[in-house]
């Protein structure tokens, strides 16, 4: 397996940072209650991720080991203070309502975590690779996570789309389920950690079976 | 007959005996509930028990585990009768629904079903449904007995009455003639109160429960809404008022007792059932929600494992001062 197909498949599936290497878990339950929310910390985490790693895979030769951990924080402090004035400067409503969560960014496990574990290792072209893989995995469980609680607590799909699109876009969204009363525990921190947990469980549950079809198949050809 | 060499131990009875043993001692606070209150008890019951029934068979069957020991012995009965008994009886049937389903699920079967969860089951549906629905959770009716021929109307509990009447600075001397408010409690729970007080006497009896639990809880509340009503007595109801309103005798009895998610030591039983006392008691006077029974026993659910491991009995024949291993 070429290491591109593998860094796909690492941060998509196998290593997905949200469900499998569960970091970043305060922005990734405090923010996914609903789609729009979830989409949009998710693209804010995953550009301070292909940022950082590429800085950090550029910058590999002058730093010293000693103080790696300090100038890897710099560099993430710096950029997402750039994500954050520029969400503040065109998705003011959106930057208002994700409040903390966007400069906490800095201190999400997972950036850090890339940058030491891949990037301070790796050449600029896979670190920057790794950044958008591993941060598109972060925006689909947020994603996820983000759908299933906005449909259970508010029967809706997309609601908000037009702090992302702008006023043209205002009112527009999926109605899942009409008349619907609301599961107002969706919607709740609660929620969010009984969402995450049951988005965990349904991907080891794939995982299960696809191992065990592997398994038969393999052992089909032995025994026929 | 064989001989058989010591030690002789009793012979425990089986869940299921236990099981059964719970839903006779409930059978006087249901008959007064339904007399006192209307048949929708009744109804939500039978309606929580099959839900609950169908839900663990369902599961059962997903996770290739024998159906018939687990649905005879009677366990999800008894976690849907206690759901039904803590949800209004005017609630609509789908809240039913919905917490039996939160709790057989993500209370009992995610854990790995009877014996693995840490929590009680009928309390996590339950509070999924407070905290999910509280306009149809707390609506509850006034009392409407059987004989009674006029429209049954709801009203305010004797828990929330009083909260709210104290918060507009009115005495409890005050209100004392008000509705909602019987001759020492809420007016129609308290006789509820007591026929499960008589269900927990049963228990006790048949040895179903240990003293601990409830003795524990009882006291906890006595010390605490006693030193609160000797300081005001008219900005703090009396012990008697909260032993016999809301869920008190229901959760010291029924709830706090389950042996799967309670404390099983001796001195872990009582300081988890004194905790939940306390704690029911904070909630109700300074929380958010007119009664607390529920998120105490959930919250000393966690507590459980801790306070079993802290309070080990001694083993005959060790020392005392000497730390057990």
């Amino acid at each position: 397996m070429s290491s591109y197909a593998k860094i796909v498949k690492d941060g998509l599936w196998t290593n997905n940072p949200g469900l499998v290497q569960l970091l970043g878990l305060c922005p990734l339950l405090a923010t996914s209650n609903n789609l729009v929310n979830g989409f949009a910390l998710g693209m804010a985490t995953a550009l301070v991720l292909i940022l950082s790693n590429t800085i950090v895979s550029l910058i590999r030769p002058v730093v010293r080991q000693e103080i790696r951990i300090p100038i890897y924080v710099m560099v993430i402090a710096a950029l997402v203070t750039i994500v954050e004035l520029v969400m503040n400067a065109y998705f003011n409503a959106l930057y208002n309502i994700l409040g903390i969560f966007l400069p906490i960014i800095t201190t999400n496990c997972i950036i850090i975590g890339r940058a030491e574990a891949f990037a301070s290792k790796n050449t600029i072209r896979l670190a920057a690779f790794d950044g958008l893989m591993m941060g598109t995995g972060f925006a689909l469980a947020l994603v996820a996570l983000g759908a299933i609680r906005e449909i259970l607590a508010q029967g809706t799909l997309g609601d908000g789309l037009h702090l992302l699109l702008g006023e043209s876009f205002r009112g527009v969204h999926l109605t899942v389920i009409p008349h619907y009363q609301g599961l107002l525990l969706a919607a709740l921190p609660p929620g969010a950690f009984i969402g995450l947990g049951l988005l965990v469980a349904g991907k080891n549950w794939i995982d299960t079976r696809y191992k065990a079809r592997v398994a038969v198949v393999g052992a089909a050809p032995a025994a026929a | 007959m064989k001989t058989l060499s010591s030690p002789f131990l009793p012979v425990t009875a089986s869940v299921g005996q236990v099981m059964r043993d719970v839903l006779i001692a409930l059978a006087p606070g249901v008959v007064v509930y339904a007399l006192l209150f209307g048949p929708g008890v009744l109804i939500n019951i039978v309606l929580a028990v099959l839900t609950c029934e169908l839900i663990e068979a369902a599961v059962l069957k997903l996770r290739g585990r024998a159906l018939k020991p687990f649905l005879l012995d009677s366990s999800a009965l008894v976690t849907g009768v206690l759901l039904a008994l803590a949800v209004p009886p005017t609630a609509p049937w789908w809240i039913i629904v919905v917490g039996c389903g939160f709790a057989m699920l993500l209370g009992k079967h995610v854990y790995g079903g009877l014996g693995y969860n840490p929590f009680n089951p009928a309390m996590v549906g339950f509070v999924v449904l407070l905290i999910s629905f509280p306009v149809q959770m707390t609506a509850w009716p006034s009392m409407h007995p059987l004989w009674d021929t006029t429209d049954a109307v709801s009203g305010a509990t004797a828990l929330d009455h009083v909260k709210t009447q104290l918060s507009l600075e009115r005495t409890l001397s005050e209100i004392r003639g008000d509705t909602p408010l019987g001759l020492f409690a809420g007016r129609g729970w308290e006789w509820i109160a007591l026929a499960y007080l008589l269900g927990g006497g049963y228990m006790l009896w048949r040895r179903t429960i240990r003293w601990q639990i409830p003795v524990g809880l009882l006291l906890g509340m006595t010390v605490i809404a006693g030193a609160f009503w000797a300081y005001d007595g008219d900005r703090y109801a009396s012990p008697l008022f909260h032993w016999f309103s809301g869920a008190t005798m229901l959760g010291a009895f029924f709830i706090a007792t389950d042996p799967v998610s309670a404390a099983t030591t001796p001195r872990g039983r009582f300081v988890f059932g004194f905790g939940i006392g306390m704690l029911t008691y904070v909630i109700r006077t300074w929380g958010g929600y007119p009664d607390g029974i529920a998120f105490a026993v959930l919250l000393f659910n966690i507590c459980a494992p801790t306070l079993d491991r802290y309070l080990q009995p001694r083993i005959y024949g060790q020392r005392r001062d000497k730390p057990q291993a």
